[in-house]
Protein backbone atom coordinates (compact mmCIF):
# COMPACT_ATOMS: atom_id res chain seq x y z
CA UNK A 1 0.00 0.00 0.00
CA UNK A 2 1.20 3.48 -0.82
CA UNK A 3 0.08 6.54 1.13
CA UNK A 4 0.68 9.78 -0.70
CA UNK A 5 0.05 12.77 1.53
CA UNK A 6 0.09 16.52 1.40
CA UNK A 7 0.40 18.33 4.71
CA UNK A 8 -0.22 22.06 4.39
CA UNK A 9 -0.69 25.14 6.55
CA UNK A 10 0.83 28.44 7.61
CA UNK A 11 4.57 28.62 8.11
CA UNK A 12 5.10 28.03 11.84
CA UNK A 13 2.23 25.57 12.37
CA UNK A 14 4.61 22.65 12.41
CA UNK A 15 3.57 21.33 9.03
CA UNK A 16 7.10 20.28 8.02
CA UNK A 17 7.70 18.73 11.45
CA UNK A 18 4.52 16.66 11.15
CA UNK A 19 5.77 15.24 7.86
CA UNK A 20 9.23 14.51 9.25
CA UNK A 21 7.76 12.82 12.32
CA UNK A 22 5.60 10.60 10.12
CA UNK A 23 8.43 9.48 7.85
CA UNK A 24 10.69 8.80 10.80
CA UNK A 25 7.98 6.63 12.35
CA UNK A 26 7.37 4.99 8.97
CA UNK A 27 11.08 4.23 8.62
CA UNK A 28 11.16 2.70 12.12
CA UNK A 29 8.29 0.43 11.11
CA UNK A 30 10.12 -0.71 7.99
CA UNK A 31 8.32 1.29 5.30
CA UNK A 32 9.90 3.13 2.40
CA UNK A 33 9.43 6.83 3.00
CA UNK A 34 10.12 10.20 1.38
CA UNK A 35 9.52 13.82 2.33
CA UNK A 36 9.71 16.83 0.04
CA UNK A 37 9.11 20.34 1.37
CA UNK A 38 7.73 23.20 -0.66
CA UNK A 39 10.62 25.63 -0.72
CA UNK A 40 9.18 28.55 -2.62
CA UNK A 41 8.95 32.16 -1.44
CA UNK A 42 5.59 31.24 0.10
CA UNK A 43 7.48 29.83 3.07
CA UNK A 44 8.07 33.34 4.37
CA UNK A 45 4.88 34.05 6.27
CA UNK A 46 2.48 32.39 3.84
CA UNK A 47 1.50 28.78 3.32
CA UNK A 48 3.94 25.90 3.48
CA UNK A 49 3.43 22.29 2.53
CA UNK A 50 5.24 19.02 2.25
CA UNK A 51 4.73 15.85 0.23
CA UNK A 52 5.04 12.65 2.23
CA UNK A 53 5.05 9.13 0.81
CA UNK A 54 4.88 6.05 3.03
CA UNK A 55 4.86 2.80 1.12
CA UNK A 56 5.71 -0.87 1.27
CA UNK A 57 6.98 -0.57 -2.32
CA UNK A 58 10.02 1.34 -3.60
CA UNK A 59 9.06 5.00 -3.98
CA UNK A 60 9.16 6.39 -7.51
CA UNK A 61 7.92 9.93 -7.56
CA UNK A 62 8.39 11.68 -4.21
CA UNK A 63 6.22 14.56 -5.39
CA UNK A 64 2.58 14.17 -4.49
CA UNK A 65 0.13 15.72 -6.95
CA UNK A 66 -2.93 13.51 -6.33
CA UNK A 67 -2.84 12.86 -2.60
CA UNK A 68 -4.63 9.94 -1.04
CA UNK A 69 -4.53 11.90 2.21
CA UNK A 70 -4.56 15.63 2.98
CA UNK A 71 -3.96 17.45 6.23
CA UNK A 72 -5.08 21.08 5.91
CA UNK A 73 -4.06 23.25 8.85
CA UNK A 74 -5.65 26.43 7.45
CA UNK A 75 -8.27 27.65 4.99
CA UNK A 76 -6.01 28.51 2.03
CA UNK A 77 -4.47 25.02 2.21
CA UNK A 78 -7.87 23.36 2.18
CA UNK A 79 -9.02 25.43 -0.82
CA UNK A 80 -5.84 24.72 -2.72
CA UNK A 81 -5.44 21.00 -2.15
CA UNK A 82 -8.98 19.68 -1.49
CA UNK A 83 -9.82 19.37 -5.22
CA UNK A 84 -6.67 17.26 -5.80
CA UNK A 85 -7.46 14.50 -3.29
CA UNK A 86 -8.19 11.10 -4.86
CA UNK A 87 -11.84 10.03 -4.62
CA UNK A 88 -12.16 7.75 -1.60
CA UNK A 89 -9.25 9.56 0.03
CA UNK A 90 -9.00 11.23 3.40
CA UNK A 91 -9.01 14.88 4.46
CA UNK A 92 -8.26 16.15 7.95
CA UNK A 93 -9.07 19.79 8.58
CA UNK A 94 -7.87 21.99 11.42
CA UNK A 95 -11.35 23.32 12.11
CA UNK A 96 -9.96 25.92 14.55
CA UNK A 97 -8.60 27.88 11.63
CA UNK A 98 -11.04 27.20 8.84
CA UNK A 99 -14.29 29.15 8.73
CA UNK A 100 -17.32 27.00 7.87
CA UNK A 101 -15.24 23.90 7.19
CA UNK A 102 -16.87 21.54 4.73
CA UNK A 103 -15.46 18.66 2.75
CA UNK A 104 -16.09 16.88 -0.51
CA UNK A 105 -18.61 14.07 -0.19
CA UNK A 106 -16.50 11.46 -1.99
CA UNK A 107 -13.76 11.45 0.66
CA UNK A 108 -13.52 10.60 4.34
CA UNK A 109 -13.29 13.83 6.32
CA UNK A 110 -12.44 14.63 9.93
CA UNK A 111 -12.67 18.06 11.53
CA UNK A 112 -10.12 18.51 14.30
CA UNK A 113 -10.16 21.67 16.45
CA UNK A 114 -6.39 21.61 16.92
CA UNK A 115 -6.02 25.03 18.51
CA UNK A 116 -8.82 24.53 21.05
CA UNK A 117 -7.41 21.19 22.12
CA UNK A 118 -3.87 22.56 22.29
CA UNK A 119 -5.19 25.54 24.26
CA UNK A 120 -6.82 23.17 26.78
CA UNK A 121 -3.40 21.58 27.26
CA UNK A 122 -1.93 25.04 27.87
CA UNK A 123 0.40 25.15 24.87
CA UNK A 124 -0.72 26.16 21.36
CA UNK A 125 2.51 24.77 19.94
CA UNK A 126 1.23 21.20 20.24
CA UNK A 127 -1.63 21.91 17.81
CA UNK A 128 0.24 19.92 15.16
CA UNK A 129 0.53 16.96 17.52
CA UNK A 130 -3.22 17.07 18.08
CA UNK A 131 -3.64 16.77 14.31
CA UNK A 132 -1.03 14.02 14.11
CA UNK A 133 -2.95 12.06 16.75
CA UNK A 134 -6.12 12.36 14.69
CA UNK A 135 -4.29 11.33 11.51
CA UNK A 136 -2.77 8.23 13.06
CA UNK A 137 -6.09 7.21 14.58
CA UNK A 138 -7.87 7.74 11.25
CA UNK A 139 -5.35 5.85 9.11
CA UNK A 140 -3.27 3.53 11.23
CA UNK A 141 -0.44 4.54 8.92
CA UNK A 142 1.99 4.11 11.78
CA UNK A 143 1.49 2.97 15.37
CA UNK A 144 0.85 5.57 18.05
CA UNK A 145 3.43 3.79 20.22
CA UNK A 146 6.13 4.36 17.61
CA UNK A 147 5.54 8.12 17.81
CA UNK A 148 5.46 8.01 21.60
CA UNK A 149 8.82 6.23 21.68
CA UNK A 150 10.26 8.84 19.31
CA UNK A 151 9.15 11.66 21.62
CA UNK A 152 11.42 10.30 24.31
CA UNK A 153 14.39 10.66 21.98
CA UNK A 154 13.42 14.21 20.91
CA UNK A 155 12.63 15.65 24.34
CA UNK A 156 15.07 14.77 27.10
CA UNK A 157 16.91 16.49 29.93
CA UNK A 158 15.30 19.84 30.73
CA UNK A 159 12.74 19.25 27.98
CA UNK A 160 11.68 15.82 29.24
CA UNK A 161 8.38 17.20 30.60
CA UNK A 162 7.31 17.88 26.99
CA UNK A 163 6.97 14.15 26.34
CA UNK A 164 3.84 13.90 28.48
CA UNK A 165 2.38 17.08 26.98
CA UNK A 166 2.87 15.77 23.44
CA UNK A 167 1.37 12.41 24.31
CA UNK A 168 -1.70 14.16 25.75
CA UNK A 169 -1.94 16.19 22.52
CA UNK A 170 -1.79 13.04 20.38
CA UNK A 171 -4.51 11.43 22.50
CA UNK A 172 -6.70 14.54 22.42
CA UNK A 173 -6.52 14.55 18.61
CA UNK A 174 -7.22 10.83 18.31
CA UNK A 175 -10.66 11.34 19.88
CA UNK A 176 -11.76 13.31 16.81
CA UNK A 177 -11.05 10.44 14.45
CA UNK A 178 -12.85 7.65 16.26
CA UNK B 1 24.02 -0.72 9.24
CA UNK B 2 21.01 1.32 10.11
CA UNK B 3 18.96 3.43 7.76
CA UNK B 4 18.99 7.12 8.62
CA UNK B 5 16.83 9.94 7.30
CA UNK B 6 18.87 12.58 5.51
CA UNK B 7 18.02 15.65 3.51
CA UNK B 8 19.72 15.50 0.11
CA UNK B 9 21.87 18.60 0.47
CA UNK B 10 23.04 17.61 3.94
CA UNK B 11 23.78 14.04 2.88
CA UNK B 12 25.92 15.37 0.03
CA UNK B 13 27.89 17.61 2.38
CA UNK B 14 28.35 14.82 4.94
CA UNK B 15 29.38 12.37 2.20
CA UNK B 16 32.03 14.82 1.00
CA UNK B 17 33.50 15.18 4.48
CA UNK B 18 33.45 11.40 4.97
CA UNK B 19 35.20 10.91 1.62
CA UNK B 20 38.04 13.15 2.75
CA UNK B 21 37.10 16.56 1.35
CA UNK B 22 38.89 19.10 3.52
CA UNK B 23 38.18 22.37 1.73
CA UNK B 24 34.77 23.76 0.83
CA UNK B 25 34.12 27.15 -0.73
CA UNK B 26 30.67 28.38 -1.63
CA UNK B 27 28.23 31.19 -2.03
CA UNK B 28 24.55 30.87 -1.11
CA UNK B 29 21.83 30.15 -3.64
CA UNK B 30 18.53 28.25 -3.41
CA UNK B 31 17.98 25.26 -3.60
CA UNK B 32 21.38 24.13 -2.31
CA UNK B 33 21.90 26.34 0.75
CA UNK B 34 21.95 23.43 3.18
CA UNK B 35 25.27 22.33 1.64
CA UNK B 36 27.26 25.42 2.71
CA UNK B 37 25.24 25.58 5.94
CA UNK B 38 26.18 22.00 6.83
CA UNK B 39 29.77 22.53 5.74
CA UNK B 40 30.09 25.66 7.87
CA UNK B 41 29.15 23.64 10.92
CA UNK B 42 30.88 20.32 10.28
CA UNK B 43 33.91 21.00 8.07
CA UNK B 44 35.88 22.79 10.83
CA UNK B 45 35.20 19.83 13.17
CA UNK B 46 36.76 17.55 10.54
CA UNK B 47 39.85 19.75 10.52
CA UNK B 48 38.98 21.23 7.14
CA UNK B 49 38.40 24.69 5.75
CA UNK B 50 35.05 26.34 5.12
CA UNK B 51 34.87 29.73 3.44
CA UNK B 52 31.75 31.57 2.40
CA UNK B 53 33.28 33.39 -0.53
CA UNK B 54 32.30 36.85 -1.75
CA UNK B 55 30.96 35.38 -4.99
CA UNK B 56 30.62 32.14 -6.94
CA UNK B 57 33.62 33.16 -9.03
CA UNK B 58 35.75 33.62 -5.93
CA UNK B 59 34.58 30.25 -4.60
CA UNK B 60 35.60 28.28 -7.70
CA UNK B 61 38.97 30.02 -7.78
CA UNK B 62 39.49 29.14 -4.12
CA UNK B 63 38.80 25.53 -5.16
CA UNK B 64 41.54 25.93 -7.78
CA UNK B 65 43.95 27.22 -5.16
CA UNK B 66 43.15 24.53 -2.61
CA UNK B 67 43.27 21.74 -5.18
CA UNK B 68 46.63 23.03 -6.45
CA UNK B 69 48.03 22.34 -2.98
CA UNK B 70 46.80 18.74 -3.20
CA UNK B 71 43.81 18.92 -0.83
CA UNK B 72 40.42 17.46 -1.80
CA UNK B 73 38.30 20.52 -2.56
CA UNK B 74 34.67 21.14 -3.43
CA UNK B 75 32.16 23.83 -4.24
CA UNK B 76 28.43 23.78 -4.85
CA UNK B 77 25.85 26.05 -6.37
CA UNK B 78 22.72 26.09 -8.47
CA UNK B 79 22.29 26.91 -12.14
CA UNK B 80 22.93 30.71 -12.31
CA UNK B 81 25.85 30.30 -9.90
CA UNK B 82 27.32 27.49 -12.00
CA UNK B 83 27.28 29.80 -15.03
CA UNK B 84 29.49 32.14 -13.01
CA UNK B 85 31.83 29.29 -12.12
CA UNK B 86 32.36 28.19 -15.71
CA UNK B 87 35.51 30.23 -16.23
CA UNK B 88 37.06 28.67 -13.13
CA UNK B 89 36.01 25.16 -14.16
CA UNK B 90 37.73 25.65 -17.52
CA UNK B 91 40.87 26.71 -15.65
CA UNK B 92 40.67 23.57 -13.49
CA UNK B 93 40.53 21.51 -16.69
CA UNK B 94 43.41 23.48 -18.15
CA UNK B 95 45.53 23.00 -15.03
CA UNK B 96 44.78 19.25 -14.61
CA UNK B 97 43.22 19.86 -11.24
CA UNK B 98 40.82 17.48 -9.46
CA UNK B 99 37.73 19.08 -7.91
CA UNK B 100 34.11 18.26 -7.15
CA UNK B 101 31.37 20.66 -8.15
CA UNK B 102 27.74 20.16 -7.18
CA UNK B 103 25.03 21.72 -9.34
CA UNK B 104 21.62 21.51 -7.67
CA UNK B 105 19.79 22.63 -10.78
CA UNK B 106 16.85 25.04 -10.86
CA UNK B 107 14.86 26.28 -13.83
CA UNK B 108 16.45 28.82 -16.18
CA UNK B 109 17.40 30.72 -18.23
CA UNK B 110 18.57 33.72 -16.26
CA UNK B 111 17.44 33.78 -12.65
CA UNK B 112 14.47 31.67 -13.78
CA UNK B 113 12.76 29.80 -10.97
CA UNK B 114 14.14 28.35 -7.75
CA UNK B 115 12.19 25.12 -8.36
CA UNK B 116 13.85 21.91 -9.63
CA UNK B 117 15.05 21.85 -13.24
CA UNK B 118 17.33 19.84 -15.55
CA UNK B 119 18.13 22.44 -18.16
CA UNK B 120 21.87 22.62 -17.47
CA UNK B 121 22.51 19.29 -19.21
CA UNK B 122 24.13 20.92 -22.22
CA UNK B 123 26.21 23.23 -20.04
CA UNK B 124 27.47 20.29 -17.98
CA UNK B 125 28.04 17.72 -20.72
CA UNK B 126 29.12 19.70 -23.77
CA UNK B 127 31.77 21.87 -22.25
CA UNK B 128 32.32 22.90 -18.66
CA UNK B 129 33.62 26.27 -19.86
CA UNK B 130 35.57 27.57 -22.83
CA UNK B 131 38.11 25.39 -24.63
CA UNK B 132 38.28 21.71 -25.55
CA UNK B 133 37.46 20.41 -22.12
CA UNK B 134 35.10 18.02 -20.41
CA UNK B 135 34.31 16.99 -16.90
CA UNK B 136 32.80 13.76 -15.65
CA UNK B 137 29.10 14.38 -14.89
CA UNK B 138 27.29 12.14 -12.41
CA UNK B 139 23.49 12.25 -12.05
CA UNK B 140 21.93 10.70 -8.93
CA UNK B 141 18.22 9.87 -8.81
CA UNK B 142 17.95 9.62 -5.04
CA UNK B 143 19.73 10.57 -1.86
CA UNK B 144 21.50 7.26 -1.30
CA UNK B 145 22.93 7.48 -4.76
CA UNK B 146 23.86 11.15 -4.32
CA UNK B 147 25.86 10.30 -1.20
CA UNK B 148 27.52 7.31 -2.88
CA UNK B 149 28.37 9.29 -6.00
CA UNK B 150 29.99 12.13 -4.06
CA UNK B 151 32.55 9.64 -2.76
CA UNK B 152 33.05 8.29 -6.27
CA UNK B 153 33.35 11.86 -7.59
CA UNK B 154 36.37 12.58 -5.39
CA UNK B 155 37.92 9.28 -6.38
CA UNK B 156 37.40 9.92 -10.10
CA UNK B 157 38.65 13.49 -9.82
CA UNK B 158 41.93 12.32 -8.29
CA UNK B 159 42.25 9.37 -10.67
CA UNK B 160 41.85 11.44 -13.85
CA UNK B 161 42.95 14.86 -12.57
CA UNK B 162 39.71 16.42 -13.69
CA UNK B 163 36.79 18.33 -12.26
CA UNK B 164 33.76 16.10 -11.63
CA UNK B 165 30.24 17.49 -11.43
CA UNK B 166 27.41 16.00 -9.42
CA UNK B 167 24.42 17.15 -11.45
CA UNK B 168 21.20 16.95 -9.45
CA UNK B 169 18.18 19.17 -9.04
CA UNK B 170 16.32 21.03 -6.31
CA UNK B 171 14.19 17.98 -5.62
CA UNK B 172 17.18 15.82 -4.69
CA UNK B 173 18.59 18.69 -2.65
CA UNK B 174 15.45 19.34 -0.67
CA UNK B 175 13.91 15.91 -0.15
CA UNK B 176 14.49 13.52 2.76
CA UNK B 177 14.92 9.79 2.31
CA UNK B 178 16.44 6.97 4.33
CA UNK B 179 20.04 6.15 3.46
CA UNK B 180 22.75 3.83 4.70
CA UNK B 181 26.31 5.07 5.16
CA UNK B 182 28.16 2.27 3.45
CA UNK B 183 31.74 3.51 3.53
CA UNK B 184 32.98 4.72 6.85
CA UNK B 185 36.65 5.41 6.14
CA UNK B 186 37.92 8.32 4.05
CA UNK B 187 39.31 7.63 0.59
CA UNK B 188 42.98 6.66 0.67
CA UNK B 189 45.41 9.52 0.28
CA UNK B 190 46.61 9.93 -3.30
CA UNK B 191 50.18 10.88 -4.10
CA UNK B 192 50.15 14.26 -5.83
CA UNK B 193 53.76 14.92 -6.84
CA UNK B 194 52.65 17.96 -8.85
CA UNK B 195 51.06 19.78 -5.90
CA UNK B 196 52.26 23.27 -4.99
CA UNK B 197 52.38 22.45 -1.31
CA UNK B 198 55.40 24.40 -0.14
CA UNK B 199 57.72 21.48 0.71
CA UNK B 200 59.81 23.82 2.87
CA UNK B 201 61.79 25.27 0.00
CA UNK B 202 63.22 21.88 -1.00
CA UNK B 203 63.07 20.45 -4.47
CA UNK B 204 61.77 21.74 -7.75
CA UNK B 205 59.29 24.63 -7.86
CA UNK B 206 55.79 23.49 -8.75
CA UNK B 207 53.75 25.78 -10.92
CA UNK B 208 50.07 24.92 -11.45
CA UNK B 209 48.83 26.85 -14.44
CA UNK B 210 46.59 26.57 -17.49
CA UNK B 211 48.62 29.05 -19.57
CA UNK B 212 50.54 27.55 -22.50
CA UNK B 213 51.75 30.40 -24.67
CA UNK B 214 53.33 28.14 -27.26
CA UNK B 215 50.54 26.77 -29.40
CA UNK B 216 52.21 23.43 -30.10
CA UNK B 217 52.61 22.89 -26.36
CA UNK B 218 48.95 23.74 -25.88
CA UNK B 219 47.93 21.36 -28.64
CA UNK B 220 49.94 18.55 -27.06
CA UNK B 221 48.11 19.23 -23.81
CA UNK B 222 44.68 19.22 -25.48
CA UNK B 223 45.55 15.97 -27.28
CA UNK B 224 46.52 14.47 -23.92
CA UNK B 225 43.08 15.46 -22.65
CA UNK B 226 41.57 13.71 -25.65
CA UNK B 227 43.37 10.48 -24.76
CA UNK B 228 42.26 10.80 -21.14
CA UNK B 229 38.66 11.38 -22.18
CA UNK B 230 38.76 8.32 -24.42
CA UNK B 231 39.93 6.26 -21.43
CA UNK B 232 37.17 7.72 -19.23
CA UNK B 233 34.58 6.97 -21.93
CA UNK B 234 35.86 3.39 -22.10
CA UNK B 235 36.14 2.67 -18.36
CA UNK B 236 33.78 4.89 -16.43
CA UNK B 237 30.40 4.77 -18.16
CA UNK B 238 27.57 4.02 -15.74
CA UNK B 239 23.87 3.48 -16.24
CA UNK B 240 20.92 1.47 -14.94
CA UNK B 241 18.43 -0.29 -17.14
CA UNK B 242 15.26 -1.53 -15.51
CA UNK B 243 12.72 -3.78 -17.20
CA UNK B 244 14.18 -3.26 -20.68
CA UNK B 245 13.98 -6.98 -21.55
CA UNK B 246 11.17 -7.44 -24.10
CA UNK B 247 10.02 -3.85 -23.48
CA UNK B 248 7.60 -2.34 -26.01
CA UNK B 249 8.99 1.07 -25.28
CA UNK B 250 12.00 2.32 -23.34
CA UNK B 251 11.99 5.63 -21.44
CA UNK B 252 15.35 7.37 -21.20
CA UNK B 253 15.52 9.73 -18.25
CA UNK B 254 18.04 10.87 -15.63
CA UNK B 255 17.92 12.06 -12.02
CA UNK B 256 14.59 12.97 -10.45
CA UNK B 257 12.76 12.51 -13.75
CA UNK B 258 13.96 8.90 -13.96
CA UNK B 259 12.29 7.91 -10.70
CA UNK B 260 9.07 9.61 -11.78
CA UNK B 261 9.28 7.76 -15.11
CA UNK B 262 9.70 4.54 -13.13
CA UNK B 263 6.41 5.22 -11.35
CA UNK B 264 4.82 5.70 -14.78
CA UNK B 265 6.36 2.44 -16.03
CA UNK B 266 4.97 0.55 -13.02
CA UNK B 267 1.51 2.01 -13.69
CA UNK B 268 1.69 0.98 -17.38
CA UNK B 269 2.91 -2.48 -16.44
CA UNK B 270 -0.36 -3.02 -14.55
CA UNK B 271 -2.14 -2.31 -17.86
CA UNK B 272 -0.03 -4.91 -19.64
CA UNK B 273 2.27 -2.46 -21.42
CA UNK B 274 5.93 -3.34 -21.08
CA UNK B 275 7.88 -0.15 -20.51
CA UNK B 276 11.57 -0.19 -19.64
CA UNK B 277 13.66 2.55 -18.09
CA UNK B 278 17.15 3.46 -19.22
CA UNK B 279 18.83 5.77 -16.72
CA UNK B 280 22.28 7.17 -17.49
CA UNK B 281 24.24 7.78 -14.28
CA UNK B 282 27.23 9.25 -16.09
CA UNK B 283 25.80 11.95 -18.35
CA UNK B 284 29.33 12.52 -19.56
CA UNK B 285 30.56 10.08 -20.70
CA UNK B 286 27.09 9.16 -21.99
CA UNK B 287 26.29 5.43 -22.22
CA UNK B 288 25.81 5.49 -26.01
CA UNK B 289 26.66 1.84 -26.65
CA UNK B 290 24.46 0.44 -23.90
CA UNK B 291 21.46 2.46 -25.05
CA UNK B 292 22.09 1.55 -28.70
CA UNK B 293 22.14 -2.13 -27.78
CA UNK B 294 18.83 -1.88 -25.89
CA UNK B 295 17.17 0.20 -28.61
CA UNK B 296 18.21 -2.34 -31.25
CA UNK B 297 16.15 -5.12 -29.63
CA UNK B 298 13.20 -6.26 -31.76
CA UNK B 299 10.54 -5.65 -29.12
CA UNK B 300 11.49 -1.99 -28.59
CA UNK B 301 9.28 0.17 -30.80
CA UNK B 302 10.52 3.56 -29.62
CA UNK B 303 12.75 5.28 -27.06
CA UNK B 304 10.99 8.14 -25.29
CA UNK B 305 13.20 10.75 -23.64
CA UNK B 306 11.70 12.52 -20.61
CA UNK B 307 13.48 15.50 -19.04
CA UNK B 308 12.84 18.72 -17.14
CA UNK B 309 14.04 20.76 -20.12
CA UNK B 310 13.05 21.12 -23.74
CA UNK B 311 15.23 18.36 -25.18
CA UNK B 312 18.89 18.25 -24.14
CA UNK B 313 19.72 14.66 -23.22
CA UNK B 314 17.36 13.94 -26.11
CA UNK B 315 20.29 14.81 -28.42
CA UNK B 316 22.48 12.15 -26.81
CA UNK B 317 19.67 9.61 -27.06
CA UNK B 318 19.32 10.38 -30.77
CA UNK B 319 23.09 10.14 -31.23
CA UNK B 320 23.04 6.72 -29.57
CA UNK B 321 20.16 5.41 -31.65
CA UNK B 322 21.16 6.99 -34.98
CA UNK B 323 17.66 6.95 -36.43
CA UNK B 324 17.18 3.18 -36.15
CA UNK B 325 14.06 3.65 -33.97
CA UNK B 326 11.69 6.56 -33.35
CA UNK B 327 12.86 8.88 -30.54
CA UNK B 328 9.89 10.90 -29.23
CA UNK B 329 10.31 13.45 -26.47
CA UNK B 330 8.36 14.68 -23.46
CA UNK B 331 9.73 17.61 -21.49
CA UNK B 332 8.61 20.10 -18.90
CA UNK B 333 10.58 23.07 -17.64
CA UNK B 334 11.86 24.12 -14.22
CA UNK B 335 9.38 23.55 -11.41
CA UNK B 336 6.83 21.86 -13.65
CA UNK B 337 7.92 18.44 -12.42
CA UNK B 338 6.40 15.83 -14.75
CA UNK B 339 3.76 13.63 -13.16
CA UNK B 340 3.71 9.84 -13.61
CA UNK B 341 0.23 10.00 -15.19
CA UNK B 342 1.37 12.54 -17.80
CA UNK B 343 4.33 10.37 -18.76
CA UNK B 344 2.01 7.34 -18.89
CA UNK B 345 -0.41 9.26 -21.17
CA UNK B 346 2.46 10.12 -23.49
CA UNK B 347 3.58 6.47 -23.65
CA UNK B 348 0.05 5.28 -24.45
CA UNK B 349 -0.28 7.91 -27.19
CA UNK B 350 3.01 6.88 -28.77
CA UNK B 351 2.21 3.17 -28.75
CA UNK B 352 -1.32 3.79 -30.07
CA UNK B 353 -0.02 5.93 -32.92
CA UNK B 354 2.56 3.31 -33.84
CA UNK B 355 -0.08 0.61 -34.10
CA UNK B 356 -2.01 2.64 -36.68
Amino acid sequence: MTREMIIAGFGGQGVMAMGKTLIEAGLKEGYNVSWVPSYGPEMRGGTANCSVVISDEPIGSPVVTQPTELIAMNGPSLSRFEPLVEPGGLILVNSSQVENPSCRHDVRCYLVPCMEEAGKLGNFRVANMVMLGAYIKATGAVRMDTIKEMLGAIFYGPKAHLVALNIRALEAGAKYAE
Amino acid sequence: MQKELWKGNEAIAEAAIRAGCRAYFGYPITPQNEIPEYMSKHMPKAGGVFVQAESEIAAINMVYGASATGVRAMTSSSSPGISLKQEGISYLVGANLPAVIVNMMRGGPGLGTIQPGQADYFQATRSPGHGDGHMIVLAPSGIQEAADLIRDAFELADKYLTPVMLLADGMIGQMMEPIIWKETSPLPEVDKPWAADGRDGDGKTHFVSSLRLESDVNERFVLSLKDRYAKIARDEVRYKSIGCENADLVIAAFGTTARIAQSAARKLDEEGLKVGLFRPITLWPFPYDALAEIAARDSVKAVLTVEMNLGQMHEDVRLAICGSKPTPFYGRTGGMVPEPRHIADKVRDILREMEL
